[in-house]
């Protein structure tokens, strides 16, 4: 590879832009009288250097700060597309190809058909995301190795035109005589100013603050850690699950795809104090101040076939349950749902009380005993009732609207009778020729809780790399890596400095340093513009 | 207690007022008498001390309300807009005490000014909390968001004295920049418009209200300013008079459905016709472009001394909205929730604006992007924010839309 050689003797690689020796401004830098680029000090990167193969394309592509630009402004602009109409995950209803049509309009179907809808989900998304992911590790590698060079091996002597040509400089005449006083006396303010002051010869370099560069580097592994994670949780099956489940009172139910099964106890609402003063600004509608289900979870003994309790303990909102890696959430509360009835039969000749019986909506028995002799079967049970054309079937296995066909038998009849009751609905005609009314003499209800059962393994890493992203912002943010170059030379002191960022910051450092060393020089951005 | 709560928020308000006059005064003063420097001084510590009681009354507000509701005030649209108020200034006083630019106090106090105003449009009960907001990451986490915040909204006030400056500086032939620059302020105008408004129709106790079917079922919309637009196919239930309108002049379009939709564009359109009313009268009152008169005001400033301090106000905002609105957010999402993002309209937002200052991060650092470019992407992200406090809060529904 064909190198540049700098006029001081050193070799640089080629795409160095600062010799790496001396500091002087190499090839076309050299020509104008700009400040000049400081980034990774000049230092060649491979991303420059090579372009030969489709590996140095892609490598190339990726660590392009222009394209990373792109990714993440491509990345803002759909997600605030999705936020124009709810995602197909919130939506009330489970056939989004006609609700948005019919909610939004012609808007609302090309919003579906766009993908819009699930925007957060698409391939399109996951692919952007992959790319940003890429893009982190490659740049990331491409400039923090030269970087990591370029600052663990620095020159202290650094040419003149270096000096000069940095952001904030300066020079003044010194008299032969006081050059060793000078140097020690600039020297020794700055390391009050708390530098790390190495000296070599007429020259000086005072550095501090070097953590800042890393800052970078390290937020960006956090967020590939973070992204990591998010891709683990996609493809390692076991690792996720989200689901629900409705659980009432009383009820033991397994939990769906784990093998825990969870008993709901009790489930409360509580509202907020209607007498309390403060109460009063939401105008009577009662506000609530709590749910809350009382939960035992317990494990099949795969042996036995027993269940065996494994914890207890109440779930709230923002308490969620931990059984060893799910995580129980109160998601949702549903008050008095009617869970049994109980229903009275008349002989409707004599007027004589027969008896209740009551029936689980949930679980019903086939047949009743009641009193003398009486039996009462059920035919049919119809648990969310409706009528499809003639023929009566139901919409769902909850009892919202239970329905029953009944058989009476007893000694008093000759041939059993038939009997239709239907939750809300009067059937006295029906029945008139009926011996035997069947009517409802109470319901018996629970409240009943919805249940979110979730498990994400890949939490920890998620938070590990959110961590180590805050951890390199702070370091990047809250310190500025600041370098001072100081060299005497044939009768005249170069300074000139360099940061990261706070210019402002670093002239004020210099110019109290200067002043501490009994040589007050001004560093503002005036005096730079009319030098 | 809850008197003595109003009181200090009230106090609050005005302090915030004085000090913007004291700024105004600071760099506006002929000073023949005691000198031009000695003036800007004397001003600006009076500007910067009444900046300084207002906040701490403020934060005395703050903490009274904890006392009274047990509960960090961070709630709903007028604890937030308040507490973003309050970070406003404190992080102006941080940027202050290391840059020392009096100019602007000028400009960030009027701003502190219209957010506490904007904040007491909205209902100021002390209410109790539903279950969902029942943890004290409510207090973390919006409290961290709105301090980023309020650094990142200085770093719009510095991003914007950068422009009036850059084309007060013989770069007024750029015609494009000074007109973009001209309707920035115009829409800051609205945003004066609606708090005025919002202000004197709540004094004077107006309402309408509307009967329309929203997916079927009959809903009475309540409006708060005279009606413009009424909602589609409504009937009038009840309308206070305003001159020169006894009905609406026309009816909200057909795709803008929703429950408050109507009364949503109506109060846009009041907001946009009384800035546009208010920016007409200045213009005809000052006679020139208003950042032309706002120039003077500027013109002895460092160029590259008030893109670093935008920048810096940036750097600042950042990492803490970061903490904020993703990390905390993510953080009590999963407590609450069960899942640590759920794409909900809020948290996409924040999420925008977090790209959205990454990209300005990026462009700055590695593409050079300083001065101008930088300065117009600081005044985008605070349109962002602005977006997600007030578009998405009152337009898209969502599990953290307050209002
Ligand atoms: C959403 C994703 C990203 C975030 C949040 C992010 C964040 C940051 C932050 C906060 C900085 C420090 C900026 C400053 O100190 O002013 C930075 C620097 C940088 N980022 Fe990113 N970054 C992201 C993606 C990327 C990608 C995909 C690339 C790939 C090209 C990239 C390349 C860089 C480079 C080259 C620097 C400058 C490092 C230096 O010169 O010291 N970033 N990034």
């Amino acid at each position: 590879m064909e190198n540049t050689k700098c006029e001081c003797g050193h070799s640089n690689p080629v795409g160095t832009t600062l010799c790496e020796y001396c500091g002087k401004p190499l090839e076309e830098e050299s020509a104008s009288g700009q400040p000049l680029e400081m980034r990774y000090d000049g230092k060649a990167r491979r991303s420059q250097t090579k372009n030969a193969t489709w590996v140095d394309h892609v490598w190339n592509f990726f660590s392009s700060v222009k394209v990373a630009i792109w990714l993440i402004l491509i990345t803002l602009i759909i997600s605030a597309l999705g936020t124009i109409f709810p995602q197909e995950r919130v939506i009330p209803s489970g056939n989004p190809d006609v609700y948005y049509k019919q909610k939004y309009g012609t808007l609302g179907d090309l919003y579906y058909n766009l993908g819009l809808s699930d925007v957060f989900n698409s391939p399109v998304f996951m692919i952007l995301l992959g790319m940003i992911g890429i893009s982190l590790v490659v740049c990331s590698l491409d400039r923090v190795i030269p970087l990591y060079k370029a600052l663990n091996n620095q020159k202290i002597e650094k040419n003149p035109a270096f000096l000069t040509r940095q952001r904030v400089s300066r020079t003044e005449s010194v008299s032969e005589a006081d050059r060793g006083e000078v140097l020690k006396a600039l020297s020794q303010a700055l390391q009050k100013k708390r530098y790390h002051v190495r000296t070599e010869g007429e020259s000086l370099l005072a550095e501090k603050g070097r953590i800042s560069r890393w800052g970078p580097y390290i937020n960006h592994i956090g967020l590939i850690i973070f992204l990591g994670g998010i891709l683990l949780r996609i493809l390692v099956p076991g690792w996720y699950l989200d689901e629900s489940v409705f659980v009432r009172e009383g009820e033991t139910k397994k939990l769906p795809e784990v093998n825990y099964y969870l008993k709901n106890e009790k489930a409360t609402m509580e509202l907020y104090d209607q007498t309390d003063s403060r109460e009063q600004a939401s105008k009577g509608q009662p506000l609530v101040k709590k749910y809350e289900t009382k939960a035992i979870v317990y494990q099949k003994d795969p042996n036995t076939g027993k269940l065996k309790e494994v914890k207890r303990g109440p779930i709230v909102v923002n308490h969620p349950l931990k059984v060893g890696d799910i995580l129980l959430y109160q998601a949702d509360f549903e008050a008095n749902q009617t869970q049994a009835i109980q229903l009275q039969l008349t002989d409707k000749k004599t007027k004589e009380d027969l008896g209740k019986f009551r029936i689980n909506l949930y679980d019903p028995a086939k047949e009743y005993a009641l009193d003398k002799g009486i039996k009462v079967r059920i035919l049919n049970y119809f648990p969310d009732f409706v009528m499809e054309g003639n023929r009566p079937t139901t919409k769902s296995e909850n009892p919202n609207r239970p329905a029953f066909v009944f058989e009476v038998m007893g000694p008093k009849l000759k041939k059993s009778e038939k009997s239709w009751m239907i939750a809300g609905t009067n059937l006295d005609d029906i029945s008139k020729s009926n011996r035997y009314a069947i009517d409802l003499s109470r319901l018996e209800t629970v409240n009943t809780s919805g249940l979110m059962v979730r498990i994400d393994k890949s939490l920890p890493i998620i938070f590990t790399g959110l961590g180590i992203f805050m951890v390199g912002l702070s370091m990047g943010f809250f310190w500025y890596h600041r370098r001072v170059w100081i060299r005497i030379q044939d009768g005249t002191l170069y300074v000139g400095a360099h940061t990261n960022k706070n210019w402002f910051g670093l002239r004020r450092e210099l110019e109290q340093a200067t002043q501490a060393a009994g040589l007050p020089l001004s560093f503002s951005p005036e005096q730079r513009r009319e030098e | 207690m809850e008197k003595a709560m109003e009181y200090a928020l009230f106090a609050a308000f005005f302090f915030y007022l004085f000090s913007t006059i004291a700024y105004v005064v600071a760099v506006t003063g002929k000073a023949s008498r005691v000198g031009k420097e000695v003036h800007i001084k004397r001003w600006g510590k009076r500007g910067l001390i009444l900046a300084m009681i207002g906040g701490a009354l403020h934060i005395l507000f703050t903490v009274i309300r904890i006392g009274i509701s047990g509960h960090f005030p961070t709630s709903n649209m007028f604890e937030f807009t308040a507490f973003l108020c309050l970070s406003i200034v404190i992080a102006f006083i941080i940027i202050y005490f290391i840059y020392r630019i009096t100019v602007l106090g000028a400009f960030v106090m009027p701003l502190a000014v219209i957010m506490l105003a904007y904040a007491a449009v909205f209902p100021t009960e002390v209410k109790p909390l539903i279950p969902a907001l029942q943890s004290y990451w409510l207090g973390v986490h919006v409290t961290t968001v709105a301090i980023g915040e309020g650094a990142l909204a200085v770093g719009f006030v510095a991003g914007l004295i950068y422009l009036l400056c850059w084309v007060g500086q013989g770069n007024r032939a750029h015609t494009r920049t000074a007109s973009l620059l001209e309707g920035v302020l115009a829409i800051l105008l609205m945003l004066v418009g609606f708090v005025l408004l919002s202000a004197s129709f709540g004094g004077l106790g107006y309402q309408a209200s509307f009967q329309h079917t929203v997916d079927g079922k009959p809903v009475v919309e309540d409006y708060s300013m005279p009606p413009v637009v009424s909602p589609i196919n409504s009937k009038v239930v009840a309308m206070d008079s305003f001159p020169g309108l006894d009905k609406a002049l026309f009816e909200a379009p057909s795709w803008l459905k929703g429950e408050k939709a109507a009364s949503k564009l109506n109060t846009v359109i009041w907001s946009v016709v009384s800035g546009l009313l208010l920016y007409g009268l200045l213009r005809l009152i000052l006679r020139r472009r208003l950042h032309v008169w706002l120039y003077p005001l500027v013109k002895n400033l460092d160029l590259e001394m008030v893109d670093e301090v935008s920048y810096r106000a940036i750097a600042i905002g950042y990492p803490i909205f970061t903490l904020g609105g993703l990390v905390f957010a993510m953080i009590w999402a999963h407590e609450a929730w069960g899942r640590f993002w759920g794409w909900d309209p809020k948290e996409t937002w924040a999420l925008i604006t977090w790209l959205f200052y990454s990209v300005y991060l990026h462009l700055r650092l590695s593409r050079g992007w300083h001065g101008l470019q930088s300065s117009w992407m600081a005044v985008g992200g605070f349109v962002v924010i602005m977006l997600n406090l007030i578009a998405v809060n009152l337009v898209l529904a969502g599990l953290h839309s307050y209002a």
